[in-house]
């Protein structure tokens, strides 16, 4: 049975007009049409934050939970029942905050899971304090000087709890955001989806270098397995290594050709240069890297729990409790 | 030969960790037990990880009660005391009582090992005021090595035979038949047949000191059996009969069993136990922290198992706050707590009833939830079925209290028969609700339906967010929330559970005394004993602390002298005067980490009388 994204849909989003997660919500729907799991089979699970409200908008089986804990609800939900696709959504604050012990060991046991990670660098369902993902210097209600602290930067914790899938997309860029969300379900383990967007109210701008299409063009780059790594308007630009790091190159300039441009390897198991492109676009002269950045076949957490349990039934010889008592020393009064 | 029947009798083998103390009375108490007797065990473990050999603080002690009627408990103190070594005289003799026959093993009495346990001078005995008549002095390494020397063995392995030897002398001083042991031995090391051979000689060989020594020494002793109650037995554990009560209850429920859980001191057996069994389909997951343990439960629940997480209490506390979601969205999960002593890291390895107030109360906003407390070792099997039952068939989390002591103490449990367990009936959401259902519809009794993920037409929304009554939309009018209060207190009030039983002189007790959970033995052996003093006395031991059984103020209000006896400032006590009007018991509250002393329990209720 073929589905559309209206069979994905309920209600009516309540979250501010123009706020990052309308977009993401409308392409969600669109990615699970041409997915194409029957609603009945999909659970989302949230935490707390505006982003988390979600799964009330969504007519698949649902939870929002509470905060911090939607990984580790979501972990229970598909080691109990693999057969669902769990998708678990969570913003900056709820996901590496308060769930941030949740999200390395669901990175780590590689449960299969297909984690949203909703980044506007700030708490605004408690109206605008700094996240642990906004910059260094930030000015927020609770930091009216500025932080003084650094941010996490989500690939590099994703990479450093062994994550095998991340890929990043822009909320108002609907088609690579559905790209992204399908090459995460296909993705057999943990997946992270970090999507840029931004809070009207509380940190408007804070993605606006890639916001809009325009800007995209001159300030992303769309890394695509297999492909070379090049960008710009006219793809006039590429991205070479040189030495520890990469460099920005433009073609046909200074004996740069298209084949000096480094290939895309999304399933590289060494992640150096994966890093290094998550990580690109600080401030640092180099574009914001979109797409799936890596995606590496490994063995699931949900999977081998289930192979265990067949390997052990064939080898235990008993199958009920009944048959489990009969293993114990047993005495008989008459 | 002269042999003296006793009623029953308390046996404590001690010695170095090292040196099998727990498999020593688990073969005493198994020989016991087949010959009919009722058994009560109860290990008492270092708490240092690995103390010095030899040392004070290495000592480990097992402790066996057998009776010719029902023993309740592993006894205050010990008719023979074994120490294997000198600290172990020295750190137990204070379990003796007065006049107990003490075996030692002179051989780990040398001037070393008295230094390691600190004694002054060279004669223990009477350093410490020990009757040397009561004493049974033998060399016992010498004689086993003797008794070994041409099995092939090396010395090492020889000693780890030792504890052979005073299990064959105990037996001997019961008169105990020794075939059980030998077979239990055969089955326990059938894989290595040398060994088993090498402790079945060993045995012997203890068994035939005694008798060829007795006279010197002290008197056979035998308990007859009076009570039988015919059947398959095992000796359990209270934490192994939880796992099994969990796992016999999906079973029958047709649910797969998921355990979340993160290790924490006295209920990681709980999570070693259930991790054996995939064979049955158990899964476990060992989480990342507590927390995990709950929530990730709470998914599994969502998904459709049978979900429970287990804990003690500092675990607890950071449950609480999945255990409160679970309250909200009426997904049912066990919660165990099998508590010890705090507060915050307290007395690991001890056992206190302080988490009550905890589990009834330790939430944010009104969060009603079962709480069930188990009596003893084998109740634990019990408790877990119904504490599943109730979670399944009510929507509801569930709190299952046990503590340190039934959970690492034995006794023999008779083989359930799950065919004569009741069904476990969860409420699935009748196909024909199909396009009128929406998740806060209950059922009769109060309850929430369950609509588990797969099941087409049936996709819904849970969350910690109030919901609307009707339509399970977010809501924050306040007349919802109001009634959706009252609509999930309403579905714990309803549920059933059995009356408070009355022990004892019913009709006309003088003091009833009133407990919960796993002091019901110590609380039942000062009952019996003050009663066969000719006092009137009675005794009520909560087993369902929420809901309360509904006769519970006709039960408390019905003596002149009620005592609430439990190990903690006065829990119980508090709660039953806010749940019963004009209740004002006595009290008796003790939080050393230690079992109830049953002699002093009967001298302060003497007084009482």
């Amino acid at each position: 049975m073929a589905y559309t994204f209206q069979d994905y849909k309920k209600g009516q989003p309540r979250w501010c007009p123009g706020c990052g997660d309308h977009f993401f919500l409308s392409s969600f729907h669109k990615a699970l049409a041409e997915i194409g799991t029957a609603p009945e089979n999909i659970a989302v699970i949230s935490g707390i934050g505006c982003s988390s409200r979600l799964p009330h908008y969504m007519a698949t089986y649902g939870m929002n939970t509470i905060h911090g804990r939607a990984a580790a609800i979501a972990t229970g939900c598909k080691v109990a029942n693999s057969k669902l696709d769990v998708w678990q959504v969570s913003g900056d604050g709820d996901g590496l905050a308060i769930g941030g012990n949740h999200f390395i060991h669901a990175n780590r046991r590689n449960i299969d899971l297909n984690m949203i990670l909703l980044n506007n660098r700030i708490y605004g369902l408690t109206k605008g304090q700094y996240s642990p993902t906004s910059p260094r210097g930030f000015v927020s209600k609770s930091s009216p000087y500025g932080t003084v602290e650094d941010p996490f930067r989500p690939a590099e914790l994703c990479f450093g709890a062994r994550g095998h899938f991340f890929a990043r997309a822009v909320a108002t860029d609907a088609p690579g955001t559905i790209a992204i969300l399908k090459a995460a379900h296909a993705h057999k383990g943990a997946s992270v989806c970090e999507i840029l967007q931004n809070c009207v109210i509380f940190n408007d701008g804070t993605h606006e270098s890639v916001y809009s299409k325009e800007g995209r063009q001159k300030n992303a780059i769309y890394v695509e397995h297999g492909k070379p790594l090049v960008f710009g308007e006219n793809n006039e630009f590429g991205l070479v290594q040189d030495g520890f790091g990469l460099k920005k190159v433009e073609i046909g300039k200074d004996g740069y050709t298209i084949d000096d441009i480094l290939v895309h390897d999304a399933h590289c198991q060494d992640n150096t240069l994966q890093l290094k492109l998550a990580l690109m676009g600080d401030g640092d002269g180099f574009p914001v890297a979109l797409g799936v950045i890596r995606d590496v076949e490994a063995p699931t957490y949900n999977d081998a729990v289930e192979a265990q349990i067949e390997e052990v039934k064939a080898k235990k010889p008993y199958h009920t409790f009944a048959e489990l008592l009969e293993t114990n020393d047993i005495w008989e009064v008459k | 030969m002269e042999i003296k029947e006793l009623d029953s009798v308390v046996v404590r083998f001690s010695g170095d960790s090292g040196d099998g103390m727990q498999l020593a009375g688990n073969i005493f108490s198994t020989v016991s037990a087949t010959v009919g007797n009722s058994i009560s065990t109860f290990p008492d473990y270092p708490a240092d990880i690995r103390a010095p050999q030899g040392s004070l603080t290495g000592v480990s002690g097992y402790q066996v009660h057998i009776g010719a009627g029902q023993v309740y408990t592993p006894g205050d103190k010990c008719d023979v005391l074994v120490a294997m070594n000198a600290a172990a005289l020295k750190t137990q003799y204070r379990y003796a009582k007065p006049g107990a026959t003490i075996i030692i093993d002179t051989d780990s009495f040398g001037p070393k090992d008295l230094e390691k346990a600190q004694f002054q001078t060279d004669d223990p005995l009477q350093e410490m005021g020990i009757d040397q008549d009561r004493v049974v002095a033998c060399p016992l390494t010498t004689m086993v090595k003797d008794c070994l020397k041409d099995s092939g063995m090396d010395v090492k392995a020889m000693l780890k035979c030792r504890n052979m030897f005073a299990v064959g002398l105990v037996c001997w001083l019961f008169d105990r038949d020794l075939e059980v042991a030998f077979n239990f031995l055969r089955e326990k090391f059938a894989k290595k047949p040398a060994i088993a051979e090498a402790n079945i000689r060993v045995i012997q060989a203890g068994y035939d000191y005694g008798h060829n020594t007795h006279s010197t020494a002290t008197n056979v002793r035998r308990i007859e059996t009076r009570e039988k109650k015919p059947g398959r037995y095992m000796d359990i554990t209270g934490n192994k009969a939880t796992a099994y009560g969990f796992i016999a209850a999906a079973e029958k429920a047709g649910l797969k069993l998921y355990l979340g859980s993160y290790p924490i001191t006295p209920a990681t057996d709980v999570l070693h136990e259930l991790s054996k069994h995939k064979s049955l389909g158990v899964t476990t997951v060992q989480c990342e922290d507590e927390i995990s343990g709950c929530a990730s439960a709470l998914g599994a629940s969502f998904a459709g198992a049978l979900a429970v997480t287990s804990t003690s209490g500092p675990g607890i506390c950071l449950k609480s706050e999945a255990m409160n979601l679970a309250v909200i969205m009426e997904l049912p999960l066990v919660v165990l707590d099998v508590q010890r002593g705090g507060p915050a890291t307290g007395l690991p390895t001890k056992s206190e009833q302080t988490d009550l107030l905890q589990v009834l109360y330790g939430r944010n906003g009104e969060s009603p939830m079962p709480v069930m407390a188990a009596l003893s070792p084998a109740d634990c099997f019990d408790a877990a079925y119904e504490a599943s039952k109730m979670a399944l068939e009510h929507m509801t989390p569930v709190v299952l209290l046990t503590d340190a002591f039934i959970a690492n103490g034995s006794a023999a449990f008779r083989l359930p028969d799950l065919s004569e367990y009741p069904a476990i009936q969860p409420p699935y959401v009748p196909e024909e609700m199909k396009g009128t259902w929406t998740p806060y519809m209950r059922a009769e009794n109060g309850t929430r339906y369950w609509a588990v993920p797969g099941r087409e037409g049936f996709t819904h929304i849970l969350g910690g967010l109030e919901k609307d009554n009707q339509t399970g939309a977010i809501s924050t009018n306040p007349e919802n929330h109001d009634l959706m209060t009252r609509l999930r207190q309403q579905k714990i009030d309803n549920i059933e559970v059995p009356d408070l039983e009355v022990l004892g002189d019913r009709d006309d007790a003088e003091l009833l005394i009133v407990g919960f959970g796993s002091t019901y033995g110590h609380l039942h052996t000062a009952m019996d004993e003050l009663r066969a003093r000719g006092h009137k006395v009675a005794m009520a031991q909560f087993r369902y602390i929420r809901p309360l059984p509904r006769n519970t103020a006709e039960v408390l209000m019905r003596y002149p002298k009620v005592v609430v006896a439990e190990q903690n400032m006065g829990q119980l006590a508090a709660y039953l005067r806010m749940q019963v009007d004009g209740f004002v018991p006595q009290q008796f509250n003790q939080v050393k980490g230690q079992p109830f002393v049953v002699e002093e329990l009967v001298n302060t209720f003497s007084k009482l009388l």
